[in-house]
């Protein structure tokens, strides 16, 4: 069995989530466990997976039908992908956990069943993206996680959710062409979907690069993945989407989507085209790659990394301000992969991690506030810390590692994406991050005054702690940004990937 | 000159599959009705279709088919395109069906599917909502 673990983590939360609606039907009560039994497989199974790739040092390979690579399909697990998976599977597992309280409340019991079923499905699609080692492949499962996020977007209790999730299926849906269109130009040059197959003809003709369809291909997949992680300026649908999204939707669509994509993007630079395609070439030669691209990420990337947190700081909606943050936060990650050197991408790689145990954290927060309100005003956080002292704690830890305190795990992306800067003379975003720093504190700030230091005479409209099932995971989230901060093996897991990826350190 | 105009002459299927593109985008970004929406949406995919095909077409290619085991000296049409297409038709008629689902609740939530009272609508809740609050 173990042998066949990368293609089980995809397929048992996608055949549990197709047979959910049908088990509902006899029995609502056994749909909510079977769905935290696959995502609890998938989450050991992808733990499991990575301890191997991280122990052997190889990368693991899963051949559809015994057909070899080039030919067939193929999965492909290495530290990079290794370390997404399990972001993405745990956050799976975390969030189906903590919304048995929430669905109840939020959604009618005639959408419970398929709420369930839509989330596997989604969990899968992610996990797909992730684990593939074939472009068109990851197309299709980018499709399987877009689809099921419209639904589970516009499954919101208001109106306004519908809307939401209409314009997120627009927008995405043009994202989604592009990387279509993208593929078909690297298609019609390279004559191969596979990963490693394409990879090798670049490594053995550069000059493949000068190539206008290759140009267009890769300017195609960065403008469509852009969209999909909602890369500033292209983030329009995003705060609304995770506005009115229902609180599991928010929660687990935080955490995860937007990095899926940065990920992809990650996936497209060193494994398809290869880093010399963001590179410059040596003066007087002919230029290496399609430095412009870099060029162009850099400057998305600075622009979120400051002007997210600067929008997030006057939303009156805790939704609202943590999906503005989110923009910011996706810049960090996108930021990893233009400095091209080995502690850019350490920064850039932990920061999965770092931002999705955040995020998720301060998510579950703004969850309990809709679950104890019914809404999500920043205004309704007043006392929150007298009334329920744990979920104030999660905010705390949470808000301090957005920041990059010291002893949080947020610190230490921004560590090294500021000795990556540093080291790629790219010495402008150095500021850029300090600034962004000084925002996130503002909002942050703004936030912990009203849970700690809320005037005495203040009723708290959250009059007393969320269920354990909700408090739970939201701990284990916060717990993972202390835990993150304060030992080096995740710092050691992420340079190591970072180094697997072969840019000069 | 003469070298871009041939060029244009000899793929014109880019030509054609470019105008299905732009006029896809435009419908999906000028439109104000959501349905129409949903058309451009279909028209930009349509454009992508014919890119796909088009780039598996060979001069006289005949059907990729094997006859009797034989390695085949005529020329045959890539048949991966198609099939990839295949997939993304699949892809299209589910956002599609998606979108129109959405759109119909849209319809009995807002009592209306022209963008722009949507937004009114949603911009007068959000003032209600602020009011409330005061």
């Amino acid at each position: 069995m173990a042998a066949h673990l990368p293609v089980l983590i995809v397929m048992v939360p996608l055949f549990a989530g197709l047979f959910s609606p049908m088990l509902g039907r006899l029995k609502l009560g056994i749909v909510w466990p079977l769905m935290v039994c696959a995502l609890g497989f998938s989450t050991f199974g992808t733990i499991h997976m990575l301890a191997e790739v991280y122990r052997t040092g190889q990368p693991i390979t899963y051949e559809f039908g015994m057909w070899p690579m080039p030919t067939g399909i193929g999965y492909r697990v290495d530290l990079l992908n290794g370390i997404v998976l399990v972001m993405i599977a745990a956050a799976g597992l975390l969030s189906a956990i903590w919304m048995l309280r929430p669905v109840a409340r939020e959604l009618p019991d005639a959408g419970r069943k398929s709420y369930y079923a839509i989330f596997q499905l989604c969990c899968a699609g992610f996990l797909g993206i992730t684990i593939t080692a074939d472009i068109f492949n990851l197309y299709v499962f980018l499709e399987i996680a877009s689809i099921t996020s419209y639904v589970l977007i516009g499954m919101g209790r208001r109106r306004q959710a519908l809307y939401a999730g209409y314009s997120y299926l627009i927008v995405g849906s043009i994202g989604a062409t592009f990387i279509l269109l993208g593929i078909g130009h690297l298609y019609m040059r390279m004559g191969s979907l596979a990963m490693s197959d394409i990879l090798a003809q670049f490594q053995a003709n550069p000059e493949l690069y000068q190539l206008s369809d290759v140009k267009v291909a890769f300017a195609f997949f960065t403008a469509g993945l852009a969209i999909k992680m909602a890369l500033f300026p292209l983030h329009g649908w995003q705060p609304g989407a995770y506005t009115h999204a229902p609180s599991p939707s928010s929660l687990f669509i935080a955490s995860t989507s937007t990095k899926v994509s940065a990920y992809a993007f990650y996936r497209l630079c060193f494994s398809v085209f290869g880093t010399g395609v963001l590179l410059h070439g040596i003066e007087g030669l002919r230029p290496r790659g399609i430095p412009e691209i870099r060029e162009v990420v850099l400057a998305m990337s600075c622009a979120a990394i400051v002007l997210g947190p600067l929008i997030a700081i006057r939303q009156g909606d805790l939704k609202r301000l943590l999906a503005y943050s989110s923009v910011g936060q996706i810049g960090y990650i996108m930021l990893g992969v233009v400095l091209l050197n080995e502690d850019g991408l350490t920064g850039g790689i932990i920061h999965f991690w770092n931002h999705a145990a955040a995020k998720g954290a301060l998510f579950c927060v703004a969850g309990a506030l809709v679950y104890r309100t019914g809404a999500s005003r920043v205004a309704d956080l007043a006392g929150l810390g007298r009334t329920s002292p744990w979920t104030g704690g999660v905010i705390t830890v949470a808000g301090c590692s957005m920041i990059g305190v010291p002893l949080t795990a947020g610190f230490w992306s921004k560590w090294y994406l500021a000795a990556g800067a540093l080291e790629a003379d790219d010495v402008f975003v150095v500021p850029v991050l300090l600034a962004s720093s000084a925002l996130t504190a503002i909002y942050v700030w703004r936030l912990l005054q009203l849970v700690w230091f809320a005037p005495k005479d203040v009723q708290p409209p959250v009059d007393q702690e969320v269920p354990w099932s909700m408090r739970l995971p939201s701990m284990v989230l916060a717990g993972a940004c202390l835990v993150f901060g304060l030992t080096p093996w995740s710092i050691d897991l992420a340079r190591s990937a970072a180094r697997a990826l072969g840019v000069a350190s | 000159m003469r070298d871009v105009l041939e060029h244009l002459w000899t793929h014109y299927h880019y030509v054609f599959y470019i105008a299905l593109m732009l006029i896809g985008l435009w419908a999906v970004l000028a439109k104000g009705n959501l349905v129409k929406k949903v058309i451009g949406l279909n028209v930009l995919q349509t454009a992508v279709f014919l890119f796909y095909i088009s780039i598996g077409r060979k001069t006289g290619g005949t059907a990729p088919v094997l006859w009797d085991d034989k390695p085949s000296t005529i020329p045959y049409e890539n048949p991966l395109p198609h099939v990839l297409m295949l997939t993304a038709i699949v892809v299209g008629v589910s956002i599609t069906a998606v979108a129109l689902a959405l759109i119909i609740r849209i319809k009995r939530g807002y009592g209306t599917i022209e963008e722009s009272e949507i937004l009114a609508l949603d911009e007068a809740d959000a003032r209600a909502d602020a009011e409330g609050d005061a």
